[in-house]
């Protein structure tokens, strides 16, 4: 029987990394859903960006929500070089963040493609702890390939972060 | 190698040593519907097996409204039109100034799954997953909830609205098991645009 819900790849960090890199992703499914545990070797909190297919134009735009623990706001970012899917601990944290992002119809070559995304970071330092969701838009038909993962400039990526991809399949 | 069970006579598969693994499917594709050319006012999932615990609806969709950015999807679970509904929201974006609100509805005709965009922007589709929970229970009314969005990188279209993300949840009052689902857009004159796609998946 052909599984609905399969993982594609996982990748754990080693150590620091700038960056990680999922290829080659099969077209064969209908969503994708990326699960991370991640938090940056920088001192303090950093946000993690996604892109697609090697894309780092300004192709990007995101609508989120999110709160503090004391208040709730939202905000609306446009033109960016990648998708910000959370602001996540640091060093200074006392663990990782959490992300679970999921990108429908990621393979048509008719529509933008547009993600959801909830992300935690209740292990960041004291006044750095959110939860939030949204949504990023990347503005091209083209079906994703490649879906690379970085913090900003500030950070690598810290040993033992995870990346999990799964792909969903609708019969 | 299939054997049939004596008792329920369901076909399974042989755990023997040198079989093949088996893996028991959890989370399954129950139907898909994809929107042609010419696009359409309703979709439907019917005669819903109940042999799954939990339903989930993943996809995306567009409407066919050309000034308002923003429309509703209404859904229904086995034709109930009545007053037995009932959602509350958590949203943020909406329109040029972005704050984050709560709005309650209790006592409605259908649960409103978020913020669908318009073909106001051309390739924007929105997207969204919802859960509906325990739906075969006939001790409880049935709960669903769903995270819903999309951005169009600006604003566009009548109001200036240019991205929303909604956190929702959903109530109807009735302990039946849900078999049939429908979602309708609102208001009532608009069609879900060509490549909307709703699937339906059922978890173990």
């Amino acid at each position: 029987m052909t599984a609905t819900y399969e993982a594609i790849a996982t990748y754990t960090a080693p150590s620091a990394q700038a960056s990680y890199t999922f290829t080659s992703i099969p077209s064969t499914y209908t969503d994708l859903v990326l699960v991370c545990n991640v938090k940056s070797s920088a001192a303090t909190s950093r946000t993690l960006y996604a892109t697609y297919n090697s894309d780092t134009g300004s192709n990007y735009s995101m609508t989120r929500i999110f709160g503090d623990g004391s208040s709730a706001a939202s905000s609306r970012t446009t033109n960016q070089t990648g998708i910000d899917i959370g602001y996540l601990p640091g060093a200074n944290g006392t663990g990782f963040g959490t992300v679970n992002f999921s990108i429908q119809n990621y393979s048509n070559s008719t529509t933008y493609k547009t993600g959801l995304y909830r992300w935690g970071s209740e292990a960041a330092a004291s006044g750095t702890r959110y939860v939030a969701a949204g949504v990023g838009l990347w503005r091209s038909t083209s079906a994703i390939t490649s879906i690379s993962l970085a913090f900003d400039s500030a950070g690598d990526i810290a040993t033992d972060s995870t990346f999990t991809l799964y792909g969903i399949k609708a019969e | 190698m299939t054997v049939s069970s004596v008792a329920t006579g369901y076909d399974g598969i042989s755990l023997l040593a040198g079989n093949s693994s088996f893996t028991p499917a959890i989370f399954e594709s129950i139907q898909t519907v994809t929107v042609g050319s010419g696009g359409t006012a309703s979709i439907s999932f019917g005669s819903i097996p109940s042999t799954y615990k939990h339903l989930q609806i993943r996809g995306i969709a567009q409407t066919n409204r050309s000034s308002y950015v923003v429309d509703e999807l209404m859904v229904r679970f086995n034709s109930d039109t009545g007053s037995n509904y009932a959602y509350h929201w958590l949203r943020g974006g909406y329109d040029s100034t972005p704050a984050a609100s709560a709005t309650g509805q209790p006592t409605k005709t259908n649960i409103r799954l978020g913020a669908i965009n318009s073909s106001v922007s051309t390739n924007v589709f929105s997207v969204f997953v919802m859960d509906i929970l325990d739906y075969t229970n006939v001790n409880k009314n049935k709960t669903t909830r769903y995270l819903n969005g999309f951005d169009v990188n600006g604003t566009a279209g009548t109001g200036s609205y240019g991205g929303t993300v909604m956190l929702g949840s959903g109530l109807w009052q009735n302990t039946s098991v849900i078999n049939t689902i429908s979602i309708t857009v609102s208001p009532d004159a608009s069609l879900l645009n060509q490549y909307s796609h709703f699937a339906l998946y059922g978890v173990k």
